[in-house]
């Protein structure tokens, strides 16, 4: 654009036959010109925490974050267990699978989120999505994760979480009811689909899944800082708690005290009295805390989420895994004991132990190794690479890629793939430009 | 007599049959196959563990924990959402100010009897500015002052003086708290009760109509819903979560 106004601020200098000062005035005023017709230039990304470990902890400061409705126009509802699915003693709260509606009343467009890992549909994040597409104008579905609870006990046909071809099929199934149910109350145009983390991927399984059985033909489908690989992801996560509690895990407790320790420090001496980004920015700038410190807390956020998921697999498959098979326990049954335990488990030790004897019972050719490529993007690239309509945001440090895999994700969806400098894994999910970007992206 | 002896013997016949069922019942829950990865196994004795809290009465405690959820759900909530839909958003921030301003009575006594000045001072402050600008309590000008809140009681002053927490409760309808809290609680109430300071002696159907609504109100403003959190150790962690937050308002 620049180079056309020159252009013509040159013809217009030949033309002119007038003194050299007019020509100047003209240039400038014509500079003037193609400055004001510009696009407002691009700011820098200002998201402010360059450290990646950080980010994913700390998230936006407040000051950053897009501005969105506190109160927004939305419903919960209910969908019946799947049927013939059994639902032991121990899970006799989960009665339906839960999830929300935010709704316009005039026609608009549907979009479904997927929490990530261990996120219900409540989660901080699906809050800021939903009432970002809320305020853009969009009817929002959020969905709670596969791996969590309610979903594995309610909805899950395998009650086997993290297969994500299987869990995109549970997922599809879901989200045809929920359009069975509230498509008499909401008036919908276009159908999308977008997700982060671990929903980013199974986004992408999804809308391959809808391209055959052509329910909702989604017009657009985002993965927000999805894993290429999900078994290297959570290898990632794995090594992050396992080798960064000093003196190894058994030693968590004096870890764990350390870190409170912090946290009273900062509390006793703060305004605040509620915990929030701002609270754990304050933590951070005050202790600067080591790298190491930093990847064990993100492990143990991880674990806790990894232990819930594997030790409701196994209670509900009756697989005798933590809990010994058989076993009943009642609603005033301590659980505290196999609590310790399910800590104790890696993803890895769940994927070896349970989830691959599991799948392989059902298909007894299958090996380990093909297991685990059937849970990366890459066993459905062909898909990613015409898939016009599938995007990608994501982070240069995310932590939840290895090395060369954000190299493989841009390079399969090229111009549909954005990647911000800075944000860890999720932690500028709700920055301003983040949300711009987001609605955009849709919107286009 | 013989008949009676009989009876009886046909009596203690049937007690004897019906704890061999009550004991064979017991043997055959009991886990004939131990899991894969045994409690026995990986839970060491000699390793501390920050989920174990001193919690002697965790069978009462999870009845209560699961009565919370059926109460939340079949009164609770309910009226707290016909209180959300029907009152507007200003009204609602009134309510929560007005009872917010009260329990500053509370910070106010505690501060004095843990001997700290500032939360005195701050706190005298908060309670002057906005019960006469802030129109009996309805407005929340103090924080706008920039006067600092502080949240004080009498479980965080017992405390203070180095009582520990006792071991954990679950109180029905108010939920987790522990013996040293729940004394503070009792002592709290007690002393608003003997103040009186809205004389509710005299107006019972004002003291019901408070309570009432200060009930509305805490349920309003506390996000958490029982069994929602997404793990089946949620037990577990609201203990945790329960006993390091109280630790941490106490050292404030």
């Amino acid at each position: 654009m620049l180079r056309m106004y020159k252009g013509r601020a040159a013809t217009a200098a030949r033309t002119d036959r007038g003194g050299l000062l007019e020509i100047q005035w003209l240039w400038l005023l014509l500079l003037l010109t193609v400055f004001l017709l510009l696009p407002a230039p691009v700011k820098a990304y200002d998201y402010p925490l360059q450290n990646a470990y950080a980010a994913t902890i700390i998230g936006t400061p407040s000051d950053l974050k897009a501005e969105l409705p506190k109160k927004i126009r939305e419903k919960h509802f209910k969908l019946a267990p799947l049927e013939g699915k059994e639902i032991p003693k121990l899970f006799w709260y989960q009665q339906a699978f839960r999830y929300s509606l935010a709704y316009q009343k005039e026609q608009a467009p549907l979009i479904f989120i997927i929490a990530g890992t261990g996120a219900s549909y409540k989660s901080p994040k699906m809050q800021t999505l939903k009432r970002a597409f809320f305020q853009a104008g969009f009817h929002v579905v959020c969905l709670t994760s596969p791996t969590i609870e309610n979903f594995i006990v309610t909805a899950s046909s395998s009650g086997m979480p993290g297969n994500i071809q299987d869990d995109a099929v549970d997922l599809y199934r879901v989200m045809s009811r929920i359009w069975g149910d509230i498509q008499k109350r909401v008036e919908v145009s276009d159908f999308f689909l977008t997700g982060y983390s671990l929903g980013g991927a199974q986004a992408a399984f999804i809308s391959k899944l809808d391209e055959e059985r052509q329910l909702f033909n989604f017009r657009k489908v985002l993965m927000i800082n999805p894993p290429l690989s999900l078994y290297s992801s959570v290898r990632i996560f794995d090594e992050m708690l396992e080798e960064n509690i000093p003196g190894g895990p058994d030693n968590f407790s004096s870890f764990f005290e350390e870190v409170m320790a912090k946290f009273s420090e900062v509390y006793k001496e703060s305004d605040w009295l509620t915990f929030n980004n701002d609270f754990l920015y304050r933590v951070y700038e005050k202790n600067e805390p080591t790298d190491s410190n930093m990847m064990a807390l993100i492990g143990i956020a991880f674990r806790v989420s990894a232990a819930n998921m594997i030790f409701t697999a196994d209670a509900l498959n009756n697989a005798g895994y933590i809990l010994p098979k058989d076993l009943k326990l009642s609603s005033t049954d301590s659980t505290t004991d196999y609590a310790k335990v399910a800590f104790r488990t890696s993803f890895l030790d769940y994927f070896d132990e349970l989830f691959f004897p599991f799948f392989q019972s059902r298909e007894p050719d299958l090996s380990r190794q093909e297991l685990i490529e059937r849970q990366s993007l890459a066993s459905i690239e062909p898909y990613l690479v015409q898939a016009e309509k599938i995007g990608m945001f994501h982070n240069a440090d995310d932590l939840i890629l290895a090395p060369g895999e954000l190299q493989y994700l841009t390079r399969v969806l090229g111009p549909r793939a954005k990647v911000y400098p800075y944000g860890g894994h999720c932690g500028n999910i709700d920055h301003r430009q983040n949300v711009a970007d987001m609605i955009e992206f849709f919107l286009q | 007599m013989g008949r009676n002896r009989g009876k009886l013997a046909r009596a203690a016949n049937l007690l004897a049959l019906l704890g061999v069922l009550i004991l064979s019942g017991c043997a055959t829950s009991q886990p004939e196959i131990p899991a894969m990865r045994p409690v026995s196994e990986y839970v060491k004795p000699e390793v501390t563990y920050p989920i174990d809290i001193y919690d002697p009465l965790e069978g009462f405690n999870r009845g209560m924990y699961r009565f919370n959820f059926y109460f939340d759900k079949y009164l609770f909530l309910p009226v707290t959402n016909t209180y959300e839909a029907i009152t507007p958003d200003p009204v609602e921030d009134g309510v929560t100010n007005f009872f917010a301003n009260i329990r500053q009575l509370y910070t106010l006594a505690n501060c004095l009897l843990q001997l700290k000045p500032e939360c005195t001072g701050d706190t005298a402050g908060r309670i002057i500015v906005n019960t006469t600008f802030g129109i009996g309590g309805l407005w929340d000008p103090a924080t706008t002052l920039g006067i600092r809140r502080h949240k004080e009681d009498f479980g965080q002053t017992l405390g203070h003086y180095g009582v520990g927490n006792g071991p954990y409760l679950v109180l029905p309808i108010l939920g987790p708290s522990n013996l040293r809290d729940t004394t503070g609680l009792v002592a709290d109430t007690a002393a608003f009760t003997l103040l009186d300071p809205f004389n509710f002696e005299q107006n019972e159907e004002l003291g019901m109509a408070y309570v009432g609504l200060n009930a509305v109100d805490a349920r309003h403003r506390v996000e958490f819903r029982y069994y929602e959190t997404g793990s089946p150790f949620e037990y577990e962690l609201v203990r945790l979560l329960y006993t390091r937050y109280r630790q941490m308002e106490i050292e404030k």
